[in-house]
């Protein structure tokens, strides 16, 4: 088997408040495989540890938060030993960031030209003519119209889609391995969202650059990935290949996702799962989905269970599973 | 068919634009709503579907009577309610009540739980303070709360359960019709299941009727009986809500359930055939306000405004593809 792209091993990442006296342990253990040209769906509700999980690969934590164990490896290179400069040199080159508000992601005083051409000037030093033409083959590749045009003009005078259409290409501008994508379709009308991800899915055959969707949607997964990742309470309880996940999942809170899902054209009663996801300064004693799980055994309060492996690379952490 | 609870009748909203710094001179009109009609039976549910912009929110708006139409006539039990006044107004206020997408921005941080729901108590009912509490503790507990939230403040809830306070607040005053704007668009997965499910729950219970108004086909196709498609202030088209997910008639409709995310990998769809973007409001394409994005569109399209004919029972629709099969359904006899 040849190296994956990306691999996460045992990832740790907690938030320290109050001078270090509450932590709050955002991801824990943590593991990922992704190989080039996949796509992985990052899974689960608001609080879950998604973004923080995205955030340490790219290096961007907040101040209050630590990687305090495990590896991140990316085409060979451990991402976790980097000093900030040399991340800042791999950030835009090896790994891109799309994220959920293109407005806020866009700077409104800079022309959309000087901002797609920042990481094409930085990290491949194209100057002059060459780097006029990179940011027009870029917008033409996000399907922006008239790119000569577009490129002078400024964010406020483009549509949410095609705001989110230039963060893409900027995304892109750097010959990027690895893009993750945090939620980047919430803000878009449905057509405009179906023409995005059809965009993107075109982006990445032509580039085989390997993407991370983080997202809650599983919609977006069925239609985007190949991989499936669900985490719960900073933890990843079951990851494994799409179409395996969305046929017999293992974990109770995957089944429960799957169900809580409106299906187009079906009346069948959504289930809901009941509660609210913990509070991860004070996640629950053992499995921390015990206390919403419909099929929870005695043990499964005191005991946190393993990954158990159910199939080729596909793993539920999950004491039924066993 | 029984007495529609709301009518919705050839309304109009067109919002005046100005020029210039002061906005003195009156030039445009935006014209939001452009003649839409349709009806809400009692314990029935309409979905109202479409992108931004297309006049959703403005229909929520004219409904609650916080804008006035233009033209057209909106009928609440048989009555216009452009003519209340008084105490009768006061009672439409009171059977038409409000959900909004947010419930960080509509429940005000400084009030308690109990505050906020008894607050259309005390402007609409002469009830004594123990039968308000008393009240406010029903409707707590027919959205799933305990009665003894009514203490605390909005911030001590999750986003789903500051739903469920806006929801109780929207019961309190024995409501008939909920207008549900974006009810559940700003809330995770699984509390979306949540409150949809309880929102069924309390219809069948209650028998209060629904406006949903949503972008989400599945989600809105889920809870709806009925669905109105909106296109840039038009209601292109109106069907059964299975009927519409199985039987789609205008290109726009189709659209939308091509753009509708899959519910399984091996669920492939076609490419969307859409292009570009949805026009401004302010200067909306001649002829069907579609024909510019739409891939079937015929030369006819950019000069004529398409007649809404029904193709099936209870299934209209406003496209100049349907015309010879409408005609044989006219002649059949159905109005």
């Amino acid at each position: 088997m040849r190296t994956p792209l990306l691999e996460i091993r045992g990832l740790k990442t907690y938030y320290f408040t109050f001078g270090g006296r509450r932590v709050v342990k955002a991801v824990e253990d943590v593991s990922i495989t992704l190989s080039e040209g996949e796509t992985l769906g990052l899974v689960g509700e608001s609080g879950c540890g998604k973004t923080t999980t995205c955030l340490s690969i790219v290096g961007l934590l907040p101040p209050a938060a630590r990687v305090v164990g495990g590896e991140i490896r990316l085409a060979g290179i451990d991402l976790a030993q980097k000093s900030a400069r040399e991340m800042r040199r791999l950030r835009g080159s090896t790994i891109a960031m799309i994220l959920q508000d293109p407005m806020a992601s866009l700077n409104p005083l800079f022309s959309i030209y000087t901002q797609v051409a920042e990481p094409a000037y930085y990290h491949l030093g194209m100057r002059s003519r060459s780097l006029r033409r990179r940011v027009e083959e870029l917008l033409r590749a996000v399907r922006i119209p008239s790119p000569a045009m577009r490129m002078r003009g400024y964010p406020h005078q483009m549509s949410g889609g095609m705001r989110q259409r230039i963060v893409g290409a900027i995304a892109l501008a750097g010959g990027p391995k690895l893009i993750i994508a945090d939620e980047p379709t919430t803000n878009l009308d449905v057509t405009i969202q179906a023409q995005y991800l059809d965009l993107l899915m075109d982006i990445q055959q032509e580039t085989g650059v390997a993407l991370i969707f983080v997202t809650h949607n599983l919609g977006i997964v069925a239609k985007m990935c190949n991989q499936m990742a669900v985490m719960y309470a900073g933890r990843i309880v079951e990851k494994g290949a799409v179409r395996d996940l969305f046929g017999a999942p293992r974990h109770p809170y995957t089944r429960a996702l799957l169900g809580s899902m409106a299906k187009l054209g079906s009346k069948e009663p959504l289930y809901a799962i009941p509660g609210q996801p913990p509070d991860l300064a004070h996640p629950p004693p053992g499995c921390a989905f015990h206390p919403r799980c419909s099929d929870a055994l005695p043990r499964c309060a005191t005991q946190d269970p393993d990954d158990v492996p159910c199939g080729l690379n596909w793993t539920a952490r999950c004491w039924l599973a066993a | 068919m029984t007495a529609a609870l709301l009518d919705v009748d050839g309304v109009r909203k067109h919002f005046p634009v100005g020029s210039g710094a002061l906005l003195q001179r009156q030039t445009a009109w935006v014209k939001a709503v452009e003649g839409i009609s349709f009806t809400i039976a009692a314990a029935e549910t309409l979905g109202l579907i479409g992108e931004s912009g297309c006049g959703k929110t403005t229909t929520a708006k004219l409904i609650l009577l916080q804008e006035r139409p233009t033209a057209g006539t909106i009928r609440f039990d048989g009555e216009d309610v452009a003519t209340l006044k008084g105490p009768a107004l006061l009672g439409y206020r009171r059977a038409v009540q409000v959900v909004f997408q947010d419930p960080f921005g509509s429940l005000s941080p400084r009030m308690r739980v109990g505050s906020i729901i008894s607050e259309p108590l005390e402007i609409h009912t002469k009830l004594s303070r123990a039968a308000i509490h008393e009240r406010v503790a029903q409707v707590l507990e027919l959205v799933g709360l305990r009665p003894d939230v009514a203490s605390l403040f909005p911030h001590e809830f999750s986003g789903g359960q500051r739903q469920r306070i806006a929801i109780a607040r929207a019961l309190v005053t024995d409501t008939r019709l909920i207008v549900l704007d974006e009810p559940v668009s700003a809330l995770d997965v699984s509390i979306r299941a949540q409150i949809i499910t309880q929102l069924e729950q309390l219809q069948k219970r209650l028998g209060v009727s629904y406006l949903f108004i949503g972008h989400d086909l599945a989600t809105v196709a889920h809870i709806s009986h009925r669905i109105a498609v909106m296109y840039l202030g038009q209601i292109v088209e109106t069907a059964e809500s299975s009927e519409l997910c199985a039987n789609p008639k205008h290109p726009y409709t189709q659209a939308l359930l091509i753009a509708a995310l899959p519910a399984h990998p091996d669920d492939k769809r076609e490419r969307l055939g859409l292009k570009g973007e949805i026009p401004s409001a302010l200067s909306p394409p001649s002829g069907c306000r579609f024909h510019p994005r739409c891939p079937r569109a015929m030369p006819r399209c950019a000069e004529e405004v398409p007649a809404t004919r029904q193709v099936a029972p209870g299934h209209s629709v406003s496209c100049h593809l349907y015309e010879a099969m409408s005609f044989e359904h006219t002649v059949g006899g159905s109005p």
